[in-house]
């Protein structure tokens, strides 16, 4: 320290290379350090975790009793993986049984915002209560703000059964 | 533009100003190196309070559950074993160094007239600090944690007269279970950090107040606390920061079974720093007990909080402060001593790491399927060792892992059981009386046998006997599957264990629906050790594809 620089106070004597090079040092460790801490914690919330999704087929319905023409709600047991746990849960599909047996099998919520949507005979469309949104028999969207047509899930007939899969990705 | 934010902020807020005032502040020019460490537990309860908020991200805070999230965090997550070795090791290194900034402060006296009040407080946010090791200890509930806690509360409960209050206060009564935990976890999260922060504030601000204790010869001028003594600070908190780091990444933070209170074999120990209380209760037997629980430790935190009280003398250089010096030596070796001793008069824990790479190793029978599996029951049960002894001793019938491909064969080996002589002339084996699907389990079992797993199969735990034993004749696989064999109605079954416990798996036996509602699956009764045996057997199951 430099003698000559003492005063009654404070002494602020030091040379201005070495207080930038602290102020340097300090703001670098500070910014190493959060980024060391920031990194591992986005990577921690944003990476999907390791379980593989595995599409499981389950068995929802017996064709033979679905009409043909018309969508019905069928409901199913399916198990998801969620988070830490395997849950069994009930889940609910709009299925329509076309003249030719194709059966196509709509996810329940509406494109737009996930609220559930019904068939309504009268007009021949799915409304979604909400923000009215209106799809024709085959998912397209017919009017209202949905975005696209309704989510599909896979299916496919296994000896009379109607079997659903994952939902199918959307266009 | 920045300058102009900066501006109306500092006009509005004043904030500009307090942080200056916060960082040229004067301190004595005798302030150095040995004054970094209070910053760094500053920076290490930051540290906590960051890693603590992404666990509780994927936290489940419940018995049980609580296992099966952090399994989660430290398996499926990534990074998330990062960050629990980010907490737990940061937990043990927080402990180090409020313990190192205690014992600087204690040194070199700056506990004195006037600052009595800021040791006091520290003695304070060290018990904080402990309270947060000893409740955080069985958030991961496994066996670890379970009985390390329950040795905790009874400990509390041997406190002469509070005991019993304080037992009921921790949920410990009776004993460790939700209740418990749901306290552990309340004051974990919830009180202790808002507590420590407030106690922090006000610590930092009587510091503050009294200015950081000059050396007793200082008269050079005082100096800025920014920049150099932040640079020291600075240098300080990186040196933990890494060593902290590389912990976290190399040392593994182990997580091990789940808690079991019927675990006989279980030897519960506490987290290192409470090792030394852990080995000071084995010298005191019977009535004596509460001596070295509750009054040695009472009388130790007293003395250490009225320290400002005990010793009153005037602020004397760091080198004549010979009977402190002594004090903290002796205190050192008593703690090392008894650390020591708790490590090498405690049996090593066997329990293995259940989250560690390459933990799910496969055992012999994992491979089977329940079918073949329920045959070794049956190769049991009907003392075929008796005459086919394996491990290539000579038994009165043939070495069944040398037996021809053809007779291999259910087809085969079904009617051979049956009526040994007709399929196999001058056979001197009896008829096995079972039925039919007995009959088929044991051949399927008997035609996996091979030189190589023999012996591991042949000496597989009865659990997994019984338990697929079970399995097969209750026509489980009516329903569910495993490595692929039964039906797909409920959930197939391979790796069960990674999403459920035993309490759940018992509960959904007896009321399949209280556990998953709409649930198909009939309840099935079962005596203790069937119960045993099947949830066993379950719980091992591999992950499908392993």
């Amino acid at each position: 320290m430099d003698e000559q620089h003492q005063s009654h106070e404070v002494a602020d004597d030091l040379s201005p290379t070495r207080r930038s090079f602290y102020i340097k040092f300090i703001y670098g460790i500070m910014t190493a350090i959060g980024a060391a801490l920031a990194a591992p914690a986005a990577i921690y919330l944003l990476f999907p975790p390791k379980i593989p999704k595995e599409g499981q087929w389950v068995d929802a319905a017996d064709l033979a009793n679905l009409p043909t023409g018309k969508p019905e709600e069928i409901s199913f047991q399916r198990t998801r993986v969620d988070g830490w746990k395997v849950t069994n849960e009930k889940a609910t599909a709009w299925v329509l049984k076309k003249p030719d047996n194709q059966v196509v099998a709509f996810a329940p919520q509406c494109t737009h915002l996930g609220c559930a949507y019904h068939w309504d005979d009268p007009s021949h469309t799915f409304i979604c209560p909400c923000h009215t949104s209106a799809f024709s028999i085959d998912g397209k969207v017919l009017s209202g703000p949905a975005p696209r047509p309704l989510d599909r899930y896979e299916v496919k007939v296994d000896g009379g059964r109607l079997q659903i899969g994952p939902m199918e990705p959307h266009a | 533009m920045l300058k102009n934010i900066v501006d109306w902020l500092e006009n509005r807020t004043g904030i500009e100003t307090a942080i200056k005032s916060f960082l040229y502040e004067d301190i004595p020019a005798s302030s150095g190196w040995h004054q970094v460490i209070g910053s760094m537990a500053v920076f290490f309860f930051i540290i906590q309070v960051f890693t603590g908020g992404l666990l509780a991200f994927n936290y489940a805070p419940t018995p049980g559950e609580a296992y099966n999230s952090v399994k989660y965090i430290m398996t499926e997550l990534t990074g998330g074993s990062l960050i629990r070795g980010l907490h737990h090791w940061g937990a043990s290194m927080m402990l180090i160094i409020v313990v190192l900034h205690m014992l600087q402060v204690f040194l070199y006296g700056a506990y004195k007239k006037p600052r009595e009040a800021t040791w006091m407080l520290g003695v304070v946010l060290l018990l904080v600090t402990l309270a947060f090791g000893l409740t955080g200890y069985l958030l991961p509930w496994d066996n670890r944690a379970y009985w390390g806690t329950v040795v905790t509360t009874q400990i509390a409960g041997q406190a002469p007269v509070a005991g019993q209050y304080l037992t009921r206060l921790l949920g410990g009564e009776g004993s460790v279970g939700n209740v418990t935990f749901s306290r552990f976890y309340a004051l974990h999260t919830v009180l202790l950090p808002p507590l420590t922060l407030i106690l922090i504030g006000i610590h930092i601000y009587l510091v503050r107040r009294h200015g950081v204790t000059p050396a007793v010869d200082d008269t050079a001028p005082r100096r800025k606390f920014f920049p150099e003594q932040v640079f020291k600070d600075t240098v300080g908190v990186s040196f933990a920061f890494l060593i902290l780091f590389m912990m976290a990444v190399f040392a593994r933070v182990p997580l091990g079974r789940l808690a079991d209170p019927t675990d006989t074999n279980f030897i519960p120990r506490p987290e290192w720093y409470f090792l030394f209380l852990f080995q000071t209760l084995k010298f005191f037997k019977g009535p004596l007990e509460a001596i070295g629980s509750v009054v040695l430790p009472g009388v130790a935190v007293l003395t250490l909080f009225l320290i400002p009280f005990i010793d009153r003398g005037p602020l004397v250089r760091l080198g004549k402060r010979t009977f402190a010096f002594a004090f903290a030596a002796l205190a050192l070796i008593a703690w090392t001593g008894l650390t020591t001793a708790a490590i090498l008069t405690t049996p090593k824990t066997t329990e293995a790491d259940e989250t560690a790479p390459g933990a799910e190793s496969f055992e012999a029978w994992q491979a089977l399927t329940p079918n073949e599996l329920a045959g070794l029951a049956y190769f049991r049960k009907e003392n075929c060792k008796a005459c086919h002894p394996g491990a290539g001793k000579q038994g009165i019938g043939p070495d069944l892992t040398k037996i021809i491909p053809a007779h291999r064969e259910a087809a085969w080996m079904t009617p051979h059981f049956k009526n040994p002589a007709q399929i196999e002339p001058g056979s001197s084996m009896p008829p096995v009386q079972l039925d039919d699907a007995g009959l088929n389990a044991l051949s399927a079992f008997v035609g996996k046998l091979t030189p190589q797993n023999e012996t591991a199969l042949l000496s597989a735990p009865d659990f997994a006997a019984q338990g697929a034993l079970i399995y097969q004749t209750k026509h489980c696989d009516a329903c569910h599957q495993i490595q692929g064999v039964g039906k797909k109605v409920g959930p197939p079954l391979d790796g069960i264990g990674a999403h459920r416990d035993r309490a759940w798996l018992e509960k959904h036996f007896v009321d399949p629906k209280s556990m998953s509602p709409g649930s198909m699956m009939p309840p099935y009764k079962f005596t203790p050790p069937e119960m045993d045996a099947i949830c066993k057997y379950l719980l091992q199951l591999p992950k499908a594809g392993g």
